[in-house]
């Protein structure tokens, strides 16, 4: 029997629709922004250093996709730590 | 300075000469002042009930360029939002960065520098810090880089290139001075990983 699947993005959409952007300055060291990524967010060093490059080169990174509430305490967690971030709906 | 490392039961420390610390002092100093001016005098310690409710916190961004960088937008996107955001989380934001602020210089006066005293320039400060003061030392010298930053204009990687380059002899001792806590900064994470 088949049943329909939603598409994996659709889903996303649905259940997550605000996303964390953490957005570049001359100033915050790599290091620290790598550490914040992890300490923060418990990404692995790869994947903590993958964003920071990203914010580095790219000038933002979606650092963090779920629900408003949630990314407002990110935005503000990021906001402590110095970094500078802003919350938005994934799909602007 | 000597850098910042970790010890083998935990916790990290360093050795700073006197003007050093005075020196993050009176930074601290300066940050604690301008974060209380935008939330006045009484409002430092305020009902906990009506901090909770974002009562009386403002929803327009402050004037100050070095403020607006330290309690930045939550939004991009949307005024309203943006505006509310800040109603409900900056006081809190502000207050954190207060406590920072003074547990690292309390950090420093444990460690035997006396705040009153800047004629004694021989002495060393030996800061010892636990995992909470380590988090408030990242977030304050952080902060104060910010400001500094700000200060000295710094706004994309060019501008570090032509501050590094200036004549200017205020640029030229405030360069110093970002550069050097950078310089802590960089040691203090290093020796957490």
């Amino acid at each position: 029997m088949e049943v329909e699947q939603p598409e994996a993005d659709e889903s996303v959409e649905l259940d997550q629709p605000w996303v964390t952007i953490v957005w570049n300055d001359p100033v915050n060291l790599m290091s620290y922004v790598t550490y914040v990524f992890r300490e923060y967010f418990g990404y692995s060093e790869a994947k903590a250093t993958e964003l920071m490059l990203q914010v580095h080169h790219d000038g933002r990174s979606v650092v963090a996709t779920g629900s408003r509430e949630e990314m407002e305490r990110h935005v503000q967690a990021m906001h402590e730590y110095g970094l500078w971030a802003t919350l938005q709906k994934a799909d602007t | 300075m000597r850098p910042f490392k970790r010890r083998k039961r935990g916790g990290v420390y360093a050795v700073f000469e006197a003007a050093e610390a005075h020196l993050l002092v009176n930074l601290l100093g300066q940050l604690v002042e301008l974060l209380r001016d935008r939330n006045g005098e009484d409002e430092s310690a305020p009902d906990p009930l009506f901090a909770q409710l974002g009562m009386g916190g403002s929803h327009v961004p402050p004037d100050d360029p070095v403020l607006q960088r330290l309690l930045p937008d939550g939004y991009t996107d949307d005024l309203d939002a943006s505006g509310d955001f800040r109603r409900y989380t900056e006081r809190a934001l502000s207050e954190t960065k207060v406590a920072n602020a003074r547990t690292v210089i309390a950090s420093l006066v444990e460690g035997g520098l006396d705040p009153a005293d800047v004629e004694t320039n021989d002495a060393k400060v030996e800061v010892e810090l636990d995992a909470a003061a380590v988090q408030a030392w990242l977030r304050s010298l952080t902060d104060i880089r910010l400001s500094v930053a700000v200060r000295l204009g710094i706004e994309s990687d060019e501008d570090l290139v032509a501050v590094a380059d200036s004549d200017d002899e205020t640029v030229v001792v405030m360069s110093d001075i970002y550069d050097w806590l950078g310089y802590v900064q960089e040691t203090l994470v290093q020796s957490l990983s």
